[in-house]
Parts: structure tokens; C-alpha cells; sequence
């Protein structure tokens, strides 16, 4: 027939042609590929030159041609006209940003909690690293406790340091850390709860969660701050820092139930068939079966609520307690480093700090999120 | 051996082990414990309370509260009741969520698109926007609009002009007061009437072209006049905009009404296309030519121009190569006459019932401007805030509902012929809307329980007028958190129930 | 593949006295066509002229490229080099010109591709009402027209998550007929199904060949293949290998490569 052919010889793989490949027809393909596209890459353009070098020079050092003044710079140089952000004065209350009013010379003791966490953290968090279990029981329960006793004091010969005293970015991981690790426990039960076929115990978990979820932080801090020694039987006074744990621990507990609930649902049912067809208890098939699996696969939900929570140690600042923000805030009335771009200044410090703690934590648990996906059992 | 009395009946299990009854052993333990944790509770509060010597009890709420508020929406002075208090900041947390709502879903919307954009610029753009502004903690957020911009604007006498008689200072924005009269009652019908017409001719429309293949002829044949008369206004505005460019143009005084004849004249033959083409680029010039003068004002004024032109005639080109097959079978959506509908209806009742709309333009006296409408710095801060914040996320919303709608559904449409408009009308936007409304909605609450923070920053929502300052005056804690509470509880809960209403309403069927 | 034997075992007589193969008139005319992606060359130099009334099956191994050269018929796929015309007209960026060639020529995916969000006979009228401007009553007999003949009229007001495979990728079979396309693509339309489902696809797609339609199927139903095309197209590596009729094709294959495919597919 007309049509039977076969092939003599086979064509070798060319290089594109100039207009498919290369940068040109990246350019071409991915800002110009229609007219309105180029358009908009136009006007983007525009705008990126109107907008770049005024926020260069505001945040750039002088020394990289910018007009900030670098940390370790004078105040005066700041009040100039023409000052960009005022690094210098940032440099300057740096420690107050970090430690708050806690005494200088007792530094050492927010560093060893410091280097102790990142020290317990790091292996927690990679999933390579052998004996997960004894590490998270440090993690989780022994550490806050040397934590607590390091920073208060009145151990082993340490000047006590009241709670009002500590402050600034401490005071914030703080908050987050006991946050969050007293409300995993707290968390799992209630997602148990709402999981159990026992109606009074399902339906005082729906409410408990429910009732936290609906309500802004704010109203539940100034619940804990206000309310909470009224609770308590008459006499005993509540430290401020542990009203807002308080406050934090409820709402964050009844966020977290949820997520655990999610990594409940997510298992098959197989998964709770075996574990009672083997003639485990209630208790037992979840402490040994249900919830491992459970657990390792929420690892990026319960992540993004520390991120959520970390950014909501903020509100604290309402009820008076001296987190990262409200250093900074309260800073930025110091006559002595006064100038036109104190405030502003201080406000991308903080920006930054957040954002670089929130962005890692994000990308860490999309890694995660990836790493259970792709189905590495660790 | 026990093994035949099997048989014969269930062996006997002793009672704790059977199942049932510990089920209930449980609950009796548990609501024990939650009970006598009540009750502990309440008789310590109760002996705190009444060694401070407080009672309790919701009679506060009707007396006199004796202070003001800086913002309401109702009268409101010191000799109102806590009650009413409590109705301002309510109506005012209301207020800046609507408004939140309708700013950020629009920001968010355009981002969520923008991320997906086969514009690699924009794409980016939309992304660092997410990353920059989900990882910053909302309350910094505000306290930077509030402390850092607006409070640091110049002083009420060095105050910003902008168009319009609107004016920016330290202590807000000052924006022309609307001192409507009596017969405007009558436009805001009309207007809303010509709106509910409008949309009800467009669904008409719709059936009709779905049932017979093509527009109904009256619609079509409105449409093309409704057009002309669109030209001729739009065509008027463009040529006088214009002026501001060109100012030969300005020179000549009747060449806009003669300019919008003739594209009037235009639009009613085969060649309107080119009248639009003129109409776009006009608009784009001056705007562009605003724009850049405003952003770039140190060039030389040449310089601007020939960028503006250069945008123009961007925006000439895209018009020109763009979309413009004729249909096949039948002409675009008329659209115009919908248009001309809602703005024409209102516009002739207003001329013809005489109602006018004065605007009462601020005037800056000796301290503080006179007249004007002023929008309080801590309104605009919370309403920036809050927009800017949720936007983040409702893109991210938007971004996965438009990416869980496969690619193979586009490319179904578009081998069934169906054009880019009508595959993202009737196929894409439908699947992806049912799995961008339940998170959309979960952001709206968020962004009301957020706008809580405006205490922070003294904008009188609920928590500021009522937990703050009611419940520093009467000390009644319970009575306060437990109302305030009990707002969000009920906006959470019918948030949660049109959810359930709506997801068991679109589920998709699935075997 | 494995299939194949079950089915040729209860073969059904395919009439053949229509399948009339024009000898004048091109349906596609694909001339010296290179695509790239990227800087993959995916296709090289493809020539295939259509005849219209032809059923061409292409056949291949995975990542050979033949998704990809069906796709670019109907330009869901751009090409860089050469020329793809399709009833008469040129495939170019102009989107005028992509409209008019895919209102002619209807395709089949692998994955059905039906529209979850619409019933079955939403399914099938929207392209008519909406791209043809045919009246709903009409669109609708239309399409009870298509789905008996794809022997499902009964499912028309249900939801395609209700259906099976087979019925799905049979609702997609008349969604596609309901625009009167001249030619039809089938890219794997069957690899997806169960195989006690392939059988009542293949029927649909035999009846549609029957009656004269120019067909491009993608397959690796060589029972199929035997049956109905006119062609067997080999392609690898992004390039038409060899080409005959079926009989030929699978009796006496040229080229190494060929044999090799075949001696896998077929034991
Ligand atoms: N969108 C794409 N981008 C990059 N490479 C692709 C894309 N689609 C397909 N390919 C590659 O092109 C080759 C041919 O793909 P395809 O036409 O789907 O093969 P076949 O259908 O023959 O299995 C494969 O190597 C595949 O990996
Ligand atoms: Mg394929």
C-alpha cells in the first residue's frame, strides 16, 4: 500500500530551536507569551523600579550605599533628615529585645536554656537520627522543668529572678514552647474524647473544643488574666506569665484536637481492627498502635499550629506581659534613641525575627508534609 | 469443660469487665470529676467575690455607663447604658469585618489567581506577597499601620491633599461628607431596582440563549443602542482625559462631544471594535500618565509622557491581538444594556425627582479641619490590617481550589471547542468554587475574631468597649467574658452550620 | 495487552462495506513536524498524511510520544517545527483557527475526563448549546440519540462519580460525537478500565468505525487494531517507526525495533 513505510535511519535528538529554549524563550515564554502578559510584566516592572531603591535605602546600611544607620552607630546620626532605619539603635536594646528585664548578669542562664533547647530540638526534628523516644521525653519533660528552675532560680545557690522580670524574645518561645507541649497531651485526649462512642465523654469534648475554637485568643487571655484568680481558692495569687500559659495551653489544646483528629481519621480502619482483633485493651492498642502511626502523620499539622501559636504569643502583650513585641513597642518610647524611624525600625526587627522563625517552621513541615507523602516509613 | 455451657449461654463475665458497663463506669467518673470541678470553681468564686464584696447579676447592663466612645455608629454619650455600649462595639466589630470581608476576598481572589499566572513576574510577586505577609504575626501588623504609618503622617495643618478633596493627617483620614436629601431615598431604590433588573435580565438572557440558541432579539437590538450610548459616555470621559496628556485636545472645547458622536457612531457598525481599541488607549494614557508622574515625579515631564504612551500603546496591541473571533453562532454576551441599566435608571430619577447630593468638603481651620467625613486612624489601620493579613490566606485558598480542578477538565473543554471564557464560566470556576467556599468561610470568621485585636490599638469593637472599658468600670468579669464570648460563639456556630448545609449541598455524587 | 486474546476470542464481524478510505481527500496532514519541551526533542520529523474515512491506530512504547502527537492535533500541545493541518486548516497560534479545528475533531481520554460537577446529560449538551448554539431541546434529543447508541440512555440524569469506567468513558465517547466532529482522537481510551469494561468501549469505538469516521486511536488493543484500522502506526523515541497494514504490520514487521515491541506485547 501507499502508505507502508519503515524507518532507514533514526533522527537524533536536536537541540531546540533558539525561539523554544535558552533565556530568550524563557523570557518569551514565561513574561511575553501573550500581550496582555506583557503588559503586566511591563507595569510590574514599573512598579519594582518605583518601589526598590527607596526600601533599599531605607533598610541598607551606608556603608552598602543605603541610608541606615548600622548597628553600633550614634543616635544622632539617626535624627539626621535623611536617616533610613535606625540598626544602631536596634543594636543597642538588643538584649532587652531578647531578654527582657532579666538581670545581666545573669544572662548565662536564658543562653543555657537557649542551647539546651536547640541542643534537644535539632536531633527531634531530623528523622534520621536514632532514639526519637528518649529524645523527645527530654524534650518534652524534662527540659521545661531544668527550663523553669534555670530561669526562676533559687536552686543551687541561683538568685531567684521573678517571671516579671523576664522578657523579650524568651518570654515569646516560652510562651510558644509550653504552649504547645502542654497541649499535645491535652490535645490527644480530647481527640480521643470526641473519637469515643461514650456519648457524655464525646459530648463534653465537643463542647470543651468547640467552645475554644470559636472565641478570639484575646477574649480567652483576658478570660485567664481576669477570671482566672477568681477560680482559685481565696488567697492564692497566679503569676501573670502562668495566667497567660493557661490562657494559651486551653485554646491551643482544642486547635491541636483537631488536627489529632484529622491523623485519627487518616488511618485506615484495618489499622483499629488489628489492634483489637490482637485482644489489646482500649489503652493499649492506642498507646501502641493507634497513635504512633497516628501521630508521626500530623507532625506537619501540628507544626503549622506552632507557627499559629508562635505568632499568637503576640496578643500576651495585650494583658501586660513583656514578650518579643511589647520590648519592642515599649522601646520604641525611649527618649534617648528617639528619632524619626525609631518605631518603624523596631517593627521590622521584630517583623524579621517573627518571619524568619515562622518561614523555616513552615518550609520544614511542607518537607515533612512531602517526606510522609512520598511514603518513607522512618 | 465450660466449653459445652457455651453453648447454652454467654459465659458470665464479671460485671466491671463487660464493656457496656465500664463504657458507663467511665462516664459516671469523668462527668463526676468535670461536676465537682464546677462546683469548686463556683464556690471559690463565690467566696472571692464575696469577700470583695461584688455581687453579681446582669443589672449593670442598664445603668448609665458615663463615658464616651470615639467611634460609633448609633448615638452613644456618657449617659447611655452599658447595654448600649455593648450594641456600639458590636455594630463596630461588624463594621470592620464587612468591610475586611469585601477588601480581602477581592485582594485575595486577584493573588490566588496571580500565583497560578503563567506570568512569571506576577506569579512571584503574588508568591513573596503570601510568604512576606502569613509568617508575621497580625498584631505587628497593626501596630505597624497605626504606630509607624498612619500616626507618623504630618500634622493635621502640614496634612496630605489628595484628589478629591480627601485629606490625610495624624489623626486619620478627612474624606467629603455625602449630605444626602430627601429624594435620594428614592435614586438608592432606583439604583437598587436597575440592579436586581439588571441581573434578573441577565439570567433571562441566559435561559433564553440556552434554549434557543440565541440572545432574545429585543435584549440584542437594546444592547447595540445601550452600546452606542456607553460609547458616547465613555468616549467623552476618554477624549476629555485625554486632554490632561495632549493639551492641544483640551484646546479645542466641543472635540469631546464631537469625538464621542462619531465612536457612538462607531460602535453601532462593524468597525466599533477599533472605537474601543481608541476608547482603551486614550484611558490608558492618562492614567498611566498619573500614575507615573505620581510615581516618578522628579523626571522631565516628556519623559513621563512618552512612558504613559508607551503603556498605551501596550494596551492598544493587547486589545488589538486579543480575543475577538466572532462567536459560532452568535454575538458576545450584550452586556451593555445591563449597564446602562443600573447606572442610566438611577441617574434619570435623580434628575427627574430634583434630589441632590451635596458633599460637604473639609475645610482646615485654625486646629482641625471643619466638615468632612473623618475616618479614625484606627479604623483604617484595622481595616489595612486585616485585608492585608486574610488576603494571604484566602490566596492560598484560591490557589488550591483552582489547582484541585485537574487539568484534564480544561483540556476536555477546550477539545469540546469551548472558548478560554466559557471553560473557566462553566467548567473551571463551578468545581473550584466548591473547594475554595468552606476554607473561604472558615477565613471570614478568622478575620472577625481577628478584628478583636483592634483594642490593641483603641479601634471601640466589642473587646475594647466591653471587656475592656464595661468591665474595668464594673468589675462584673463573669457577667462581661461570658457575653462577649457568647457573640463569637454564635457567629462561630451559624458560620459551622452554613458549612454543613452547604458541603452536604454540593458533595459531588460519587458511587 | 493481555487482554487481547480474550477479546479476538469473541470477535464480533466487523461490516466492512462502509469503511470507504477517500483517496482524495486529507482529513490531517502533518508535514516535517518536530516538538520539543523544554529542550526534550519529543517529537522528530513526523510525516502523516489522514485520509478521511481512515482508522489509524498508533501503537508504541510508554514515553514514545504518541499522547503527545494526538494532542498536538488538536493543539492541546503546540508544535515548534513543521506544519499540522487538520480538515483544511493550518494549526498556528491563531486562536481563531484552534476554534475552528476543534469544533471538527472530538477526543477521548484516558481518564474520561467527564465533568464531575454536571449530570450526564449537562455533560453532553454544554459544548453544543454553548460552542454550536444548537437549542436545549434539541442539544438534549441530540444527546439521548448518543447515549443509546452508546447503550446507556437510562444513566442520563445521573452524576458521572455514579457510573463505572466503562459507562464513563462511553458518556465521554457521545459527549464528544454530540458535536458531529469529522474526526476522533482516542488516546488509550481504554487502559484505564477493568477489563470486563474494555470490551463495551471497543464496541462503541467499532460501531463509530463502521460508519465511516475518521479515527486516530492510540492503543494497545492489537485485537482491535486487527479488526478495524486501515494503518498501524509504530512510533518510538518520538518518531514514526514503521507503518503498514495491520496485517502486515503484525505478519511481517521491518524493523528491529518493531519486532522487539511486538514479541513483548504479543509473548
Ligand atoms: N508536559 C510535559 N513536559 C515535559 N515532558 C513531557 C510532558 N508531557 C510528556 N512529556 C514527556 O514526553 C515524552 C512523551 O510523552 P507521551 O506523549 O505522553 O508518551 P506516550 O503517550 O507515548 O506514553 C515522555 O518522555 C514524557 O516524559
Ligand atoms: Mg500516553
Amino acid at each position: 500500500m501507499s502508505f507502508s513505510y519503515v524507518r532507514d535511519h533514526m533522527v537524533e535528538p536536536r537541540p531546540a530551536p533558539v525561539n523554544t529554549a535558552g533565556p530568550i524563550a524563557w523570557a518569551r515564554r514565561n513574561l511575553f507569551a501573550t500581550p496582555s502578559d506583557s503588559l503586566m510584566t511591563i507595569l510590574a516592572i514599573v512598579l519594582l523600579i518605583w518601589a526598590i531603591p527607596p526600601i533599599y535605602g531605607f533598610v541598607a546600611p551606608n556603608f552598602l550605599g543605603g541610608d541606615a544607620v548600622p548597628p553600633g552607630g550614634i543616635v544622632e546620626e539617626c535624627r539626621l533628615e535623611t536617616a533610613g532605619a535606625c540598626w544602631a539603635y536596634i543594636s543597642a536594646r538588643m538584649s532587652f529585645f531578647i531578654y527582657g528585664f532579666y538581670p545581666a548578669e545573669e544572662y548565662w542562664r536564658p543562653n543555657l536554656v537557649f542551647a539546651l533547647g536547640a541542643l534537644l530540638i535539632v536531633p527531634l526534628l531530623i528523622p534520621r537520627v536514632p532514639f526519637k523516644r528518649t529524645n523527645a521525653i527530654l524534650f518534652f519533660v524534662v527540659y521545661p522543668v531544668i527550663c523553669f528552675y534555670l530561669l526562676n532560680g533559687g536552686v543551687l545557690g541561683m538568685r531567684p529572678v521573678p517571671t516579671e522580670q523576664w522578657g523579650g524574645l524568651l518570654v515569646t518561645l516560652i510562651i510558644s514552647l509550653v504552649g504547645i507541649i502542654c497541649s499535645i497531651p491535652i490535645g490527644i485526649l480530647l481527640a480521643l474524647g470526641r473519637q469515643s462512642k461514650l456519648p457524655i465523654i464525646k459530648t463534653l469534648c465537643v463542647m470543651f473544643i468547640e467552645l475554644w475554637r470559636a472565641v478570639p485568643l484575646i477574649t480567652v487571655l483576658f478570660m485567664a488574666s481576669v477570671m482566672l484568680p477568681l477560680f482559685m481558692p481565696q488567697g492564692t495569687t497566679v503569676d501573670k506569665l502562668l495566667r497567660a500559659l493557661v490562657g494559651v495551653t486551653l485554646f491551643s489544646s482544642a486547635y491541636l484536637a483537631e488536627v489529632v483528629r484529622g491523623g485519627l481519621q487518616a488511618l485506615p480502619r484495618g489499622q483499629y481492627e488489628a489492634a483489637s482483633s490482637l485482644g489489646l485493651s482500649y489503652w493499649k492498642s492506642m498507646w501502641f498502635i493507634i497513635l504512633p502511626q497516628a501521630l508521626k502523620h500530623v507532625i506537619p499539622g501540628i507544626v503549622n499550629s506552632f507557627i499559629a501559636l508562635f505568632k499568637d504569643t503576640s496578643l500576651v502583650s495585650i494583658v501586660g506581659i513583656f514578650d518579643l513585641l511589647n520590648t519592642v513597642q515599649a522601646a520604641s518610647s525611649d527618649i534617648e534613641w528617639s528619632s524619626p524611624t525609631q518605631a518603624i525600625t523596631g517593627y521590622l526587627f521584630a517583623g524579621m525575627v517573627f518571619w524568619v522563625f515562622c518561614f523555616a517552621m513552615s518550609r520544614y513541615s511542607i518537607w515533612m508534609e512531602r517526606r510522609l507523602d512520598t511514603g518513607h516509613k522512618g | 469443660m465450660a466449653v459445652q455451657d457455651n453453648l447454652a449461654a454467654p459465659p458470665r463475665t464479671a460485671f466491671y469487665n463487660d464493656p457496656v458497663i465500664r463504657g458507663i463506669i467511665y462516664q459516671i467518673v469523668v462527668a463526676g470529676l468535670v461536676v465537682a470541678f464546677l462546683a469548686w470553681i463556683i464556690f471559690n468564686t463565690a467566696q472571692n467575690l464575696a469577700a470583695q464584696n461584688k455581687s453579681t447579676g446582669f443589672g449593670f447592663l442598664f445603668e448609665t455607663s458615663g463615658f464616651g466612645i470615639s467611634f460609633t455608629l448609633i448615638p452613644f454619650d456618657r449617659s447611655s447604658y452599658y447595654w448600649q455600649a455593648f450594641v456600639v462595639g458590636l455594630l463596630n466589630t461588624l463594621l470592620v469585618a464587612v468591610i475586611g470581608i469585601v477588601f480581602a476576598t477581592m485582594l485575595g481572589f486577584v493573588l490566588g489567581v496571580a500565583r497560578l499566572s503563567s506570568n512569571w513576574l506576577i506569579a512571584r510577586f503574588a508568591t513573596v506577597y503570601v510568604e512576606v505577609i502569613r509568617n508575621i504575626p497580625l498584631l505587628l501588623q497593626l501596630f505597624f499601620w497605626y504606630f509607624a504609618v498612619l500616626k507618623a503622617m504630618p500634622a493635621v495643618r502640614q496634612s496630605f491633599e489628595l484628589p478629591l478633596s480627601i485629606f490625610v493627617n495624624q489623626r486619620g483620614i478627612i474624606v467629603p461628607r455625602p449630605l444626602p436629601d430627601a429624594e435620594i431615598f428614592w435614586v438608592v431604590v432606583a439604583a437598587a431596582a436597575a440592579l436586581v433588573g439588571a441581573i434578573a435580565l441577565v439570567v433571562w438572557a441566559t435561559r433564553v440563549r440556552t434554549r434557543t440558541g440565541h440572545y432574545p432579539v429585543s435584549v440584542a437590538q437594546g444592547s447595540r443602542f445601550a452600546g452606542a450610548i456607553v460609547a458616547f459616555l465613555v468616549g467623552y470621559l476618554a477624549i476629555s482625559m485625554l486632554g490632561s496628556v495632549v493639551p492641544a485636545v483640551s484646546a479645542v472645547s466641543f472635540l469631546p462631544l464631537i469625538g464621542a458622536l462619531v465612536l457612538a457612531g462607531l460602535s453601532l457598525t462593524k468597525y466599533g471594535f477599533y472605537g474601543r481599541v481608541f476608547i482603551g488607549t486614550a484611558i490608558g494614557w492618562a492614567v498611566a500618565d498619573f500614575l507615573l508622574s505620581g510615581m516618578f515625579g522628579w523626571l522631565p515631564r516628556g519623559v513621563i509622557v512618552l512612558g504613559a504612551a508607551l503603556i498605551a500603546l501596550g494596551v492598544a496591541w493587547t486589545m488589538l491581538t486579543s480575543d475577538r473571533r466572532p462567536a459560532a453562532t452568535e454575538g458576545k454576551f450584550p452586556l451593555a444594556l445591563p449597564i446602562l441599566i443600573v447606572v442610566a435608571i438611577p441617574a434619570l430619577v435623580y434628575w427627574l425627582t430634583g434630589a441632590s447630593l451635596a458633599f460637604e468638603i473639609p475645610v482646615l481651620e485654625r486646629f482641625n479641619f471643619a466638615g468632612g467625613l473623618q475616618l479614625v486612624p484606627e479604623m483604617v489601620a484595622l481595616v489595612v490590617g486585616l485585608t492585608i493579613y486574610t488576603a494571604a490566606f484566602i490566596a492560598e485558598n484560591v490557589r488550591s481550589g483552582i489547582q484541585a480542578v485537574s487539568k484534564g477538565q480544561t483540556e476536555a473543554a477546550s477539545s469540546l471547542g469551548l472558548r478560554e471564557g466559557d471553560r473557566l464560566r462553566l467548567v473551571v470556576v463551578p468545581q473550584a468554587m466548591r473547594v475554595i467556599i468552606p476554607p473561604l468561610t472558615s477565613q471570614y470568621l478568622n478575620l472577625t475574631k481577628n478584628s478583636s485585636l483592634g483594642a490593641a490599638i483603641g479601634y471601640p469593637e466589642l473587646v475594647n468597649v466591653f471587656m475592656g472599658t464595661t468591665l474595668n468600670q464594673t468589675g462584673k468579669a463573669i457577667e462581661v467574658i461570658a457575653i462577649t464570648m457568647l457573640v463569637y460563639l454564635t457567629l462561630s456556630l451559624t458560620t459551622s452550620a452554613f458549612m454543613n448545609w452547604y458541603n452536604a449541598r454540593v458533595a459531588l455524587v460519587e458511587r | 495487552m493481555s487482554d487481547m486474546s480474550s477479546h479476538s476470542a469473541e470477535e464480533r464481524t466487523v461490516n466492512t462495506s462502509q469503511m470507504k478510505v477517500s483517496d482524495t481527500e486529507v482529513a490531517i496532514d502533518v508535514v516535517g513536524m518536530h516538538k520539543w519541551y523544554g529542550d526534550f526533542h519529543v517529537l522528530r520529523d513526523i510525516d502523516l498524511k489522514v485520509m478521511r474515512g481512515e482508522r489509524i491506530v498508533i501503537a508504541g512504547p510508554s514515553g514514545s510520544g504518541k499522547s503527545t502527537l494526538i494532542r498536538c492535533m488538536n493543539r492541546l500541545e503546540e508544535h515548534q517545527q513543521g506544519q499540522i493541518i487538520v480538515n483544511g486548516v493550518e494549526l498556528t497560534a491563531d486562536l481563531k483557527r484552534i476554534d475552528e479545528v476543534r469544533r471538527e475533531v472530538g477526543m477521548v481520554f484516558q481518564h474520561f475526563n467527564l465533568f464531575p460537577h454536571l449530570t450526564i446529560l449537562q455533560n453532553l449538551t454544554l459544548a453544543p448549546i454553548w460552542v454550536r448554539g444548537i437549542p436545549q431541546a434539541e442539544a438534549e434529543a441530540t444527546a439521548m440519540h448518543y447515549l443509546e447508541r452508546v447503550k446507556i440512555p437510562e444513566q442520563a440524569n445521573k452524576f458521572p462519580g455514579q457510573l463505572s469506567g466503562g459507562q464513563q468513558q462511553r458518556v465521554a465517547i457521545a459527549r464528544s460525537l454530540c458535536m458531529q466532529p469529522k474526526i476522533m482522537l482516542f488516546d488509550e481510551p481504554t487502559s484505564a478500565l477493568d477489563p470486563e469494561m474494555v470490551k463495551e468501549v471497543l464496541e462503541v469505538m467499532i460501531s463509530l468505525a463502521e460508519e465511516g469516521m475518521t479515527m486516530l486511536c492510540v492503543t494497545h488493543e492489537m485485537g482491535f487494531a486487527r479488526q478495524v484500522a486501515n494503518r498501524v502506526i509504530f512510533m518510538d523515541q518520538g518518531q514514526i517507526i514503521e507503518q503498514n497494514d495491520p496485517e502486515t504490520f503484525f505478519s511481517n514487521p521491518q524493523h528491529e525495533r518493531t519486532k522487539l515491541f511486538l514479541s513483548q506485547i504479543l509473548h
